[in-house]
């Protein structure tokens, strides 16, 4: 259906990359700087509407010169038509892309996936990056480590502003954090 | 049950009381009621669960072994069913739910993932819950059948009937190593020999 | 004493050396924290899980309590996190099959017909008309067994167990006919790209017809113990709120999305599988509580069952046909064939060796999945395995919403509302 691309060509002009259809999907490609953008504007714009976010995700390639594409689902439930809006991100920079959750809430835990998976940065998610502080990467690393006294590390724990409060083998076991020793 | 504890150095009490007929009718008095009245702790996860709750129900009836009342309390449970798949996440909390058991407890590892890793042969997945728990039988299958977990139980039942108070060794805790591990690095790749452990995340090298 | 809240671990000591409890400092007003009400500012925390009979599955739930109300609910998820998505890297088109059994394991044979039309709509194939109605008639199996374990454990949660039993029992019927079919109860591993892995045996629909016309019964007995029953209707009705706009905006899916009066089923709205010649309705609530979430899904069985009786219709006229596509190249040619012609064991050999090849591209598939709107995201470099198998879970979403749902209820309420959401942890963790 090339009548939301159209529209978004229309609005949006050279910020669309480029559209294919694959397998009777839909796709549009934006930069990831303005993502947010056009994805607020997919969901608003009267014509379009597409206010049922599917599905957050991202691809990585076998080749490892291709770009990590993250990939955003929509659907609009009235109409009934679906939208696949991508956009690439450069494995040599920061991975970071704005996040959907002020549009979608559906957007929160999806978000959290995407970075503990593939560590993509969600700007403006309201836990990201703090409390998935490690990626999934770190923390099998530390499920592996098999510490049996391992502890949440100060910058984990919601009382670290509380630390100077605390009684005194409290922050001891605090201090020593996942990497304390075995005891 | 074979198997050195962790501790320092084995430990072998010789009991002063020598079997004789008494010893083996308290025994028999012992084992029967255990072996008919054990009360699962069912640590289900995934598919063997809903096998297991399928057990339960009424057309396999676990309630003609005694087991049909369920404890989710630990420290209620005589044998703890391991159903599904063990990631890496989840061990920390099985392990603690089988130090919260007393004894005497038994264990069943049901269904292929929780033997030894199932088809999950990845970064995540515990290969096989021996790792972590003693088991005592070992239900393959994926799922097993419900027959073939009655079979499991029966098998574990033929075991505990087979067991003297007299043998101390038998009921004695085997904790895990510094390493957090139950059974040693070496034993577990002797032990997956020839097939092996791909995953080789406990490997001792 | 300053204000802060803290969050106390089990290995805080109750005691300091000199015998008096520990004194920590509590009650904070960080950004977007809820006041407690009774201003003292002495909030518990309780840890329901991983291991509990009532989150259905190793879910943990972290609750921070107010006495007996519910400030905040955190859940804990990956505790089932198995590695499907790395392993569909792994795995050519048809191996994933098994995989797709082991992620909702409630509904299996609903997964792996999601899967194979995924596939085949990478694949660009057209299955045959005996297929699709082999598929639909798995589907709504799949809807029927997995409905019934909810209804079962949502009334063991609320305190109801004698539905369970009833429930498990019509589930063992199916059951009979999968294991007939397939070979397998749980893990049916039903269908392969282009077709299927066999017809359904002799006596298969004559199973089927049987289970339709008794199946009302038994839910008509769990209606006659539930629907207008005081306990029941005191402890789901106004419990667990969601609005229609925020079940949107929350991307919900299935029976919670329904349930809150937006009227969506992937069936009807983006049909597969030929359902939009089937005759059934979809039924819609009106509060968005458990009770509707529950209507709905009662509701949905007995429309399961209508739709299995048209199906059988049709199977009927189908006498004969094929169900697997005529492409060798997609689909394993028959054994004899394999066993004795040149061709058919170079194709047999290359699938089997090589797997089905798909051509570059990417498809995103969404099922009525019994728990709600079940996407496989497939993309594929043109070879034999796929480069991204995303599994777009509809618990996933649903549980999301958890912490909205269970703002100011009672911690029984909790129970209660996280068995209506009708989570899978399989299908959550991946």
């Amino acid at each position: 259906m090339t009548a939301p691309v159209g529209a978004l060509r229309g609005r949006f002009g050279a910020a669309i990359l480029r559209d294919r259809v694959s397998c009777g999907d839909t796709i549009v490609y934006v930069p990831a700087a303005r993502a947010h953008e056009v994805l607020a504007w997919l969901r608003d714009e009267p014509g379009q509407r597409f206010d049922y976010l599917t599905d957050i995700t991202a691809v990585e390639y076998r080749d490892a010169e291709r770009p990590l594409e993250v990939v955003w689902q929509l659907r609009s439930l009235a109409r009934r038509a679906d939208l696949r809006v991508k956009a690439e991100l450069d494995k040599g920079e920061a991975l970071e892309v704005d996040s959907v959750w002020d549009l979608w809430k559906g957007a929160d835990w999806l978000e959290r996936e995407v970075y503990d998976m593939f560590g993509v940065t969600f700007r403006g998610h309201p836990d990201l990056p703090l409390r998935g502080h490690f990626s999934r990467a770190e923390q099998t690393r530390q499920a592996l480590a098999a510490n049996p006294e391992a502890h949440y590390s100060l910058a984990e724990l919601s009382i670290a502003e509380a630390y100077d409060e605390l009684p005194e083998d409290m922050k001891n076991r605090l201090r020593l954090g996942e990497r304390g020793e075995v005891r | 049950m074979g198997l050195t504890p962790a501790g320092p150095g084995p430990v072998t009490e010789v009991s002063t009381m020598s079997p004789n007929w008494v010893t083996t009718r308290l025994d028999f008095l012992a084992n029967w009621a255990r072996a008919n009245s054990l009360w699962p702790m069912p640590f289900g996860t995934a598919c063997c669960a809903i096998e297991f709750m399928a057990t339960a129900a009424s057309r396999f009836d676990l309630a003609r072994f005694g087991m049909e009342r369920m404890s989710f309390s630990p420290r209620q449970a005589d044998v703890l069913i391991c159903a599904g798949r063990l990631p890496f996440k989840l061990a920390p909390v099985i392990r603690k739910i089988w130090d919260q058991m007393p004894q005497p407890k038994w264990s069943i590892s049901m269904g292929a993932c929780a033997s030894s890793g199932g088809i999950f042969d990845t970064y995540t997945m515990v290969q096989g819950i021996d790792t972590i728990i003693p088991v005592d039988v070992y239900v393959p299958g994926c799922p097993p059948r419900p027959e073939g977990l009655m079979y499991g139980i029966m098998l574990l039942q033929k075991k505990i009937k087979g067991e003297t108070f007299l043998d101390k060794d038998l009921r004695q805790e085997h904790l895990v190593g510094p390493d957090g591990l139950f059974l040693d690095p070496q034993t577990i790749d002797e032990l997956s020999e020839p097939f092996g452990n791909s995953v080789h995340q406990t490997r001792s090298a | 004493m300053s204000t802060r809240t803290v969050e106390v671990g089990l290995s805080t000591p109750g005691l300091d050396p000199g015998g008096n409890p520990t004194k920590v400092p509590l009650g904070v007003k960080l950004p977007g924290y809820l006041p407690p009400s009774d201003g003292l500012g002495e909030h518990m925390l309780i840890n329901i899980g991983p291991q509990h009979p009532a989150t259905h599955g190793v879910l943990r739930l972290v609750i921070e309590l107010d006495g007996e109300t519910v400030v905040r609910v955190v859940p804990h998820i990956g505790y089932l996190h198995s590695g499907f998505e790395k392993l569909g890297e792994y795995r050519h088109y048809n191996q994933l099959v098994p995989l797709t059994d082991r992620t909702d394991y409630l509904s299996p044979m609903a997964n792996n017909v999601c899967l194979a039309l995924a596939a085949e709509k990478l694949m660009g194939i057209t299955i045959t008309e005996r297929c699709q109605v082999l598929r639909v008639i798995a589907c709504e199996i799949s809807r029927i067994i997995s409905h019934l374990v909810w209804l079962g454990t949502t009334g063991i949660d609320l305190g109801a167990f004698t539905p369970f039993l009833w429930c498990f029992y019509q589930r063992e019927r199916l059951y009979n006919l999968q294991e007939s079919w397939t070979g397998a109860r749980l893990t049916t591993s039903l269908t392969r790209v282009g077709g299927l892995m066999a017809d359904v045996p002799d006596g298969f629909e004559e199973g089927l017809r049987d289970f339709c016309r008794t199946f009302p019964r038994t839910l008509d007995e769990v209606d006659a113990m539930f629907t207008r029953n005081a306990i029941w209707c005191g402890r789901t009705q106004g419990v667990g709120v969601i609005s229609g706009p925020d079940a949107v905006n929350y991307s919900l899916s299935g029976p919670m999305l329904r349930a809150s009066g937006v009227d969506y089923d992937v069936r009807k709205d983006r049909p597969y599988l030929g359902y939009e010649t089937y005759d059934f309705d979809v039924p819609v609530g009106e509060h968005g509580d458990i009770y509707d979430r529950y209507r709905v899904r009662l509701e949905e069985m007995y429309q399961s069952a209508r739709i299995l009786d048209q199906a059988l219709d049709r199977l009927g006229l189908l006498r004969g046909a094929p169900i697997n596509i005529a492409d060798p190249r997609v689909v394993l040619p028959p054994k004899h064939r394999a066993m004795s012609d040149m061709e058919a064991m170079i194709f047999h050999f290359k699938q089997v060796m090589e797997g089905v090849k798909a051509p570059v591209g990417e498809a995103y598939l969404g099922i009525e999945n019994p728990k709600g709107e079940l996407g496989y995201y497939l993309v594929s470099d043109g070879t034999a395995k796929p480069v991204r198998w995303r599994i777009r879970p509809p618990s996933f979403l649903n549980l999301a919403c958890l912490p909205k749902l269970c703002e100011g209820v009672l911690l029984s309420d909790v129970i209660a509302i996280n068995a209506s959401v009708d989570i899978v942890m399989g299908e959550i963790d991946r």
